[in-house]
């Protein structure tokens, strides 16, 4: 098994970095294809208190539907932290994910016109 | 079971890059739009192939870490707008493919005092292929140039829309992502045409 270097994570941030590697045993690639914006949404099915603490907080910023790159951000963890994180959690059933699709294709007219009437309501 | 088809109900998320050179008023773009506070995440690069000026023959293979603020626009219950400001002191965004893969369209912020400080992502939409625009951001104080002079200056495309914002002010930034996507629509308009 691969274990991490620890130079690149010696920051201020390098105790809780290293420890979602221990709790993954030491895995940096999740099982789950997940990227930044993948919205994962709690099932429900698995209660916080049968997780590891580092699970049950992801867990718990997924009740309402959130991506990725959110979680990763209140959790203060890198995104490749955070995939294995919530890759776990979806393999355990406690989360649903969605993946950006061809829906996100630049060239998609609907899309686009979606994203134009959302803002100029804003406007 | 509803459990089926719950990942169906998720949103769908979205994604535009703001750019530009440090300082230029990115971060503040993404506050002014977005409906939460900006949150910060990062990544870590792993690259052997940035040159740098170091000794010849030694391979150079670093890790850096890349942060970045973001903030979210909920168009509607199904489509989610995040808006990613890419770090401007910071080269090595560019090798994070997953940030710019996928990603609508770019605003490229420029700052007329500073022009050369956008060279850089305007280089690389242009090299990846991702439809931008430029905004100039109105700093009090800077020297006003027409936006014919910022593409003349910066050598940009015809079809490349130069506008000007404040991107303190929340009406001016969204009207900024609104002309990107207009922009974006009229050019698969041409595609297909």
């Amino acid at each position: 098994m691969t274990v991490p270097q620890d130079g690149p994570w010696l920051d201020d941030d390098a105790g809780r970095l290293v420890r979602p590697y221990t709790v993954s045993n030491g895995r940096t690639r999740p099982t789950v294809v997940l990227d930044l914006l993948s919205m994962v949404k709690a099932t429900g099915r698995v209660p916080e208190a049968h997780l590891d603490p580092d699970h049950a907080r992801a867990l718990g910023l997924c009740y309402d539907p959130t991506s990725v790159a959110e979680v990763a951000a209140h959790l203060r963890l890198p995104v490749v932290v955070t995939k294995v994180l919530l890759a776990d959690l979806a393999d355990c059933g406690a989360v649903t994910t969605r993946t950006p699709g061809p829906a996100a294709d630049p060239a998609d007219r609907s899309v686009l016109e979606t994203v134009l009437n959302g803002l100029q309501r804003l406007l | 079971m509803a459990y089926n088809d719950s990942s169906e109900s998720l949103p769908t998320a979205l994604k535009v890059l703001i750019a530009g050179g440090f300082g230029v008023g990115k971060t503040t773009f993404v506050s002014a739009v977005s409906e939460i506070q900006p949150l910060s995440t990062e990544e870590l690069l792993t690259s052997a192939s940035v040159r740098t000026d170091s000794l010849t023959g030694v391979e150079n293979k670093s890790t850096t870490t890349v942060a970045m603020d973001f903030g979210r626009i909920t168009l509607d219950p199904q489509h989610v707008l995040y808006l990613f400001g890419t770090p401007g002191q910071e080269r090595f965004w560019f090798m994070w493919d997953e940030l710019s893969n996928g990603a609508l369209g770019a605003v490229v912020l420029a700052d007329t005092r500073r022009l050369e400080d956008c060279f850089a992502a305007v280089d690389f939409f242009e090299l990846r292929g991702i439809d931008f625009l430029v905004a100039v951001n109105e700093f009090d104080g800077a020297f006003h140039y027409e936006p014919d002079e910022v593409r003349a200056a910066l050598g940009l495309k015809p079809h490349v829309p130069v506008v000007l914002c404040d991107a303190r002010h929340s009406h001016s930034a969204t009207s900024v992502l609104a002309s990107l996507i207009q922009h974006l629509l009229a050019a698969t308009t041409s595609y297909s045409a």
